[in-house]
């Protein structure tokens, strides 16, 4: 249809594009390891920024540990409480369903760090204040509303026959749910996990408020701490190296999962 | 950042699954299960949304500070407080200036990638995977790997003449904008790519036949069909950019000289930076969250209408 004069000028544009888009994260590779001038790294290329980051203060293992323990029980509490919640709202009529439903969708409608400042008395009340349980709960909350919609949805999708012959068959509706409904939805399963996974890697203003003690930052926190801190001087390559140890299980679960990362994207939103 | 499920109806009545009796024993019985399941959510949803809503409220009208905790009552000279800030109307000025720049030029950039990549090939595929790669990285590692591309050393992009990135007000803000475009494109592109998919082909076709030129093609067919699409991304864009922080927090901690202050970034110094007044930062969060409201209110009217 269109004449190859118009589409060799387009595919030079996109290919450009593509280089573009793609350049930042190959230099953020590249740069770390680098030599830096201006830093306490000076010996030429290898991993002497990874070492840098990882003896910084409390040890980037550390560091990673507790956005590890922080992302897992995100995701663990997001799993237990949507699937539980998109069960009720799926198949049972109860008093108070829908206000309880909109409710819960009304979380997406509310700025997230309008609510940071109370959320940070009220953990103080709670004895949560700083701790990494905290935090899950809290970015939990967060993701309420797409999972609980999203296990809502991947619930109703399954034939009622399912659920009626379980029930007939003698299962409680625990038993149904857990040996029969909760396999049927192992798609939504997926994405709702995936997303809080990296809904919790990735954020940075709740622990930024909500954790003092720097020990138990997440690496996103962590990182940039240490920007200002070595001596006063900012150490890029050390930061190049924290980008790329954030970055890399992201773009690596992206890459993996494409396809449910995309569809999530689709049904749902991220906030940022 | 504003939902997209908000916009899709949530599924109406009852789904029961069919032929279950309904006597009223079982229906007692099936609202007590239905609350068990449902309680956890419940318990959330009560301590960690609905409770601290509560409380904005409340310390927005009280003395409060960090470590001192409530002191009483003080409305409304919290509010009066925010608005005599000297920051204040700066903030809020900076805010809506990034929110325009963004949303126009994110959007913009989107549609044109979208329209790029819209036939499917194994060329088109990696192209789409390389725009939204950017997508999957956090807001904050983004901001701290341009934090780095823009530092002052061993820099690639030295060469292009360019010695300021983050130094002056505007070098600060475009910056800014260009970090947010590279790590937010993808995701509108592939937003507005499930759009022009469902734009069908006969439209074109019929569009052809009248004798219209690309542009015409595109101004008076794609851009109408799209409508709903693109008013999606900008509510999520102008969503999102008005709640700008992590990349103003890393990039430019506000700087240089306050110039890229956002709202966000000030109620985090009222609360914690400086000031430690919490009553005076939750009062501006309650002005942040009638903002919006008012904002979402209108840009859903605007949809509706387009829709009908």
């Amino acid at each position: 249809m269109r004449s190859l004069l118009i589409r060799t000028p387009q595919h030079v544009l996109a290919g450009g594009l593509a280089i573009v888009f793609l350049f930042p994260l190959a230099w953020a590779a590249v740069a770390s390891v680098s030599p830096q001038a201006g830093t306490a790294q000076t010996d030429g290329w290898g991993f002497g920024n990874y070492e840098t980051l990882a003896n910084y203060q409390a040890g980037v293992g550390q560091y990673l540990l507790n956005s590890a323990v922080v992302s897992l029980l995100t995701v663990a509490f997001t799993l237990v409480v949507s699937v539980f919640g998109g069960y009720a709202f799926a198949m049972f009529r109860f008093p108070g369903r829908n206000v309880l439903f909109l409710v819960t969708l009304a979380i997406l409608m509310v700025p997230y760090a309008t609510l940071l400042i109370p959320l940070y008395v009220l953990l103080n009340q709670l004895g949560l204040q700083g701790s990494l349980v905290g935090l899950a709960l809290v970015l939990t909350m967060f993701q309420l509303p797409f999972a609980v919609f999203m296990m809502r949805i991947s619930f109703e999708a399954i034939p009622g026959e399912l659920r009626e012959a379980a029930l007939i068959d003698g299962c409680g509706s625990f038993r149904a749910l857990r040996h029969i409904l909760v396999p049927a939805v192992k798609p939504g399963l997926i994405t709702v996990g995936l997303f809080a996974f990296l809904a919790a890697w990735n954020d940075f203003i709740t622990p930024l408020v909500l954790i003092s003690d720097s020990d138990k930052a997440p690496l996103p926190l962590a990182v940039a701490n240490m920007r200002q801190q070595v001596m006063g001087i900012v150490d890029y390559g050390a930061t190049e190296a924290g980008v790329v140890v954030l970055a890399l299980p992201c773009v690596l679960l992206f890459l993996a999962l494409q396809r449910h990362y995309v569809r999530g994207f689709m049904s749902g939103a991220l906030k940022g | 950042m504003a939902p997209a499920t908000t916009l899709t109806k949530p599924p109406e009545g009852a789904t029961a699954p069919p032929g279950t009796p309904r006597n009223r024993k079982k229906r007692g019985g099936q609202a007590l299960t239905g609350w068990a399941y449902a309680a956890p959510t419940a318990l959330f949803v009560l301590i960690f949304f609905v409770a601290p809503i509560l409380l904005v409220g409340q310390m927005s009208v009280s003395d409060w500070g960090l470590f001192a905790g409530n002191r009483g009552v003080n409305a409304p000279e919290n509010f009066t407080d925010v608005l005599d800030d000297r920051l204040f109307w700066p903030a809020v000025w900076f805010t809506v200036k990034y929110t325009v720049v963004t949303t126009v030029i994110l959007l913009g950039l989107a549609l044109g990638l979208a329209m790029l990549v819209q036939e499917a090939n194994r060329w088109t595929g990696f192209l789409r995977t390389s725009f939204l790669v950017p997508s999957a990285l956090g807001l904050a590692s983004a901001s701290l790997l341009f934090y780095a591309l823009y530092s002052p050393q061993s820099t690639p992009l030295e060469f292009l003449g360019i010695d300021s990135f983050l130094g002056t007000p505007n070098a600060a803000l475009w910056s800014t904008v260009a970090l947010i475009v590279w790590r937010f494109a993808g995701f509108y592109m592939l937003l507005l790519l499930v759009g022009l998919q469902g734009i069908s082909g006969d439209v074109y076709e019929a569009a052809r036949l009248d004798g219209a030129n690309r542009w015409q093609t595109f101004r008076y067919v794609t851009i109408p069909l799209l409508k709903s699409s693109l008013a999606l991304c900008a509510i999520l864009c102008v969503t999102g950019s008005m709640l700008a922080f992590d990349q103003f927090y890393i990039l430019t901690k506000g700087g240089p000289d306050n110039s890229t202050l956002t709202i966000v970034q000030l109620v985090y110094n009222f609360a914690f930076f400086g000031q430690n007044n919490l009553g005076k930062a939750a009062a501006l969060s309650v002005l942040v969250l009638g903002a919006l409201l008012v904002v979402n209110l209108i840009q859903f009217r605007g949809l509706r209408e387009k829709e009908s």
